[in-house]
């Protein structure tokens, strides 16, 4: 049976004194609600009153790092992680 | 210490002139001290490298959770307890920022347990030796997490953003992790007769394979030039593990204790100890899958993930149903 | 009124929290996935947080307390299988007894890894071995809606220890509610796997749930002077957030839950030796169609299931082992 995997969820926090939210990191969630407490229970383990934002990973999208480049092709809708997914080469098969 | 047996593909360091224009300017920032993030451009084999390392530094903590979570249960105190379950789940959280790490580079953690649990991708050879008595949870906070940390805070300046931005959130964390392993020792060296036999007993067992985990000699070590130079490892195995040996020889002078290396000495003219030989075969062998506990360790994490699986399916059938009925 | 039932009361409390979290915790470095995990070690690690302070206020009891002379008033009406309890607060002068060999001076560790089996006061729900993700997930569910409710009425005891103790931790244990209600119902209303294996679950736990709404002869008075929480109050609640979940879930045979009613025979008495039959418990939630459940009792008194008796072999072994010492 395929094993689907949970979305991947970015985090931002917000400390108690803290003016914005950061980018705390990323986890996976099945579901929003599963999101923030995983988000609670991971990145504000020692922390009392922040505010906690998650966001699907798919649903992030960012600028260009360097939109003078000419030396790859700018697409404002790929997401901000590395575009594109490989299959490992075999040498790091053999240890 | 993570990228044990990681390998460039590059049999060299490439000079400048080998370079293309892309390479001679992604080089560049790293010299200048700038950050790599995800949408960058980047070398494929700066990328492959990256997740082999970031990926199975996040399996040694996964991996690391089990051979100090034996104890958790047996913690001769309530103190003891809570502190353990609290590193252990330090370990857990650290294992997640490090995926998080590794996923922004274009593969999944579900991809990188599966490497792990194939045996494609390996984790730190030091979790394949098993904790026999209380004072092994001491011995492996003092030594195992005294060289990750030794490790790990250079790497706060490693060259990828979000590994250097994890190692940092983990470098904060960890401050803990090393005290309270010297700290059991320091409690079981002034105890009884028993105590202190089991705490001279541990770090008999946990001292080689700890130096063990900075990895081979540096001129065993050909693709550490590369990852230099990309910085993502700031110091050679040697280098580290010269440092680790010289503030341990110091620290176990405060338990009483001594280190099970007849060969140490402190060398005037090098301003540093000297130590007897590592036994490599029992490094290469270990890394290889005949250390005392690699079977069981790995078979822990194939059947928690296994018997998981109805759990995680569970939950997204759940989502699934609810967007149906709210659709 | 006296020291006696107080301090039972107070283990009983404690002892709940403490085996709880040793179960829970069992699951580090097992869990289906690792934010779960992390999850689950934070709900244990409060536990035994909340145990602590609850032994180490019973400790201050009985340091600073007197022990009670035999044939005291309130010795009667306390019967144990048709027999009077003769000793003198049994539990405190046995403890006393372990404990006058470290110097007359009771800790929280001493109560916890100095007492066996049959002067642990804990329900028997927390002790029972964990099972699958969706056996640990409704004991969690169970015992936090109870914990919920009883801690937020403990706010108000006129023992302002125990007061405190209780405020603190119902912003914990809220979460603990929110958290395990969640995965019931993601469990019971997730796939056909997870459905069988949650009503499975039901089944098992189920018969555990009438001891929750039982008072022991310790917590009669302790009720009377304000002290200990009416336990009747608790379950109506309780009851209605099982239904309520349970509703969600698709739990209890499909149908939903039917009106409660029902009271726990002996409810207003002390416990007589043996079960005390329940009728369903909290209505008719759960079970095989409404059956009439006999719930099984005894924890509060110190008679446990076997698990318990396993449970502290392998956790106080250390003390048992070494006594005496430091660590």
């Amino acid at each position: 049976m395929h094993d689907q995997q949970w979305p991947l969820w970015e985090v931002f926090i917000r400390s108690k004194q803290g003016l914005d939210h950061k980018h705390a990191g990323s986890l996976h969630a099945a579901d929003a609600t599963m999101a923030i407490e995983n988000a609670r229970d991971v990145y504000t383990r020692r922390m009392e009153g922040v505010s906690i934002w998650v966001v699907e990973s798919r649903y992030i999208h960012a600028s260009n790092p360097d939109d003078a480049s000419s030396l790859y092709d700018p697409a404002n809708d790929k997401i901000y992680r590395h575009p594109t997914f490989y299959d490992l080469p075999d040498e790091l098969k053999h240890m | 210490m993570y990228a044990q047996m990681v390998k460039t593909d590059a049999k060299r360091v490439k000079r400048p002139e080998e370079m293309s224009e892309q390479e001679r300017a992604f080089q560049a920032r790293i010299d200048r001290g700038e950050k790599i993030e995800p949408k960058d451009w980047m070398p494929e084999d700066y990328r492959r490298t990256l997740i082999r390392q970031i990926g199975q530094h996040a399996h040694s903590e996964i991996v690391g959770q089990l051979p100090e979570g034996n104890w958790i249960t047996r913690a001769p105190s309530l103190q003891r307890k809570a502190i353990l379950l609290a590193k252990v789940q330090d370990e857990a959280g650290h294992g997640l920022y490090l995926y998080s790490a590794a996923e922004t580079l274009g593969i999944s953690r579900d991809e990188l347990i599966a490497m792990l649990h194939s045996g494609r991708m390996k984790y730190s050879s030091i979790f394949n030796y098993p904790t026999l008595t209380w004072a092994d949870i001491g011995a492996v906070g003092w030594l195992v997490d005294g060289a990750a940390i030794m490790n790990q805070v250079p790497l706060c300046r490693a060259s990828y953003g979000p590994y250097s931005r994890a190692m940092v959130r983990i470098c904060k964390e960890e401050s803990f992790h090393q005290r309270q392993g010297f700290e059991i020792l320091l409690v079981l060296s002034k105890g009884s007769a028993a105590q202190r036999r089991m705490c001279q007993d541990a770090i008999d067992r946990w001292w080689w394979p700890s130096v063990m985990m900075f990895g081979p000699n540096d001129e065993a070590s050909p693709h550490s030039a590369q990852s230099m130079q990309w910085k993502i490892k700031r110091f050679s195995n040697d280098d580290l593990r010269q440092r680790f040996i010289d503030v341990c020889a110091e620290q176990v002078k405060l338990l009483g204790m001594r280190l099970p290396d007849r060969e140490l000495k402190w060398n005037e003219e090098r301003q540093h100890y000297d130590h007897g030989p590592i036994d490599w075969s029992e490094f290469y062998n270990v890394i290889n899958g005949n250390g005392p506990c690699n079977k069981e360790r790995l078979a822990v994490r194939v059947q928690a993930h296994e018997e998981g699986a109805w759990v995680r399916e569970a939950a997204l059938a759940h989502v699934e149903k609810k967007r149906r009925r709210y659709a | 009124m006296g020291d006696q039932a107080h301090i039972e009361y107070t283990l009983h409390l404690a002892d709940n929290a403490l085996i709880l979290g040793h179960r829970n915790s069992e699951w580090t470095g097992h869990g289906p996935i690792l934010e779960q995990d992390i999850a689950l070690s934070n709900i244990a690690l409060d536990l035994i947080g909340q145990a602590r302070y609850l032994y180490q206020y019973a400790a201050r009891l009985m340091n600073g307390g007197r022990a009670r002379e035999a044939g005291g008033p309130h010795d009667a009406g306390v019967t144990e299988g048709g027999k009077e309890v003769t000793e003198t607060g049994g539990l405190v002068t046995e403890m006393r007894g372990v404990v006058t060999e470290t110097g007359g001076f009771v800790t929280e560790d001493t109560l916890a890894y100095g007492r066996d089996a049959w002067d642990f006061r804990n329900c028997l729900l927390v002790e029972l071995e964990n099972g699958d993700w969706g056996r640990t997930i409704l004991r969690q569910f169970l015992f936090s809606a109870w914990q919920y409710y009883f801690y937020a009425r403990l706010r108000g005891s006129r023992d302002r220890e125990l007061a405190a103790i209780a405020e603190k931790s119902v912003k914990e244990v809220t979460y603990h509610l929110r958290w395990s209600s969640e995965w019931v119902v993601r469990l019971g209303d997730g796939t056909e796997e997870s459905h069988a294996r949650m009503e499975r679950a039901v089944d098992q736990l189920w018969k555990f749930t009438g001891e929750l709404f039982v008072p022991a002869g310790y917590e009669m008075d302790l009720i009377c002077s304000g002290i200990a929480v009416d336990l009747h109050a608790v379950r109506v609640p309780w009851e209605e957030k099982v239904r309520e979940v349970f509703a969600e879930a698709g739990l209890g045979g499909g149908e939903g839950v039917r009106e409660g009613g029902g009271s726990v025979r002996g409810g207003g008495d002390s416990v007589r030796g043996g079960a005390v039959a329940g009728r369903g418990g909290a209505g008719a939630v759960g079970g095989s169609g409404g059956a009439e459940v006999w719930m099984q009792t005894g924890g509060k008194e110190g008679r446990h299931t076997e698990h318990l008796g396993y449970l502290l072999a392998e956790m106080q072994f250390l003390q048992r082992a070494y006594p005496g010492c430091e660590w």
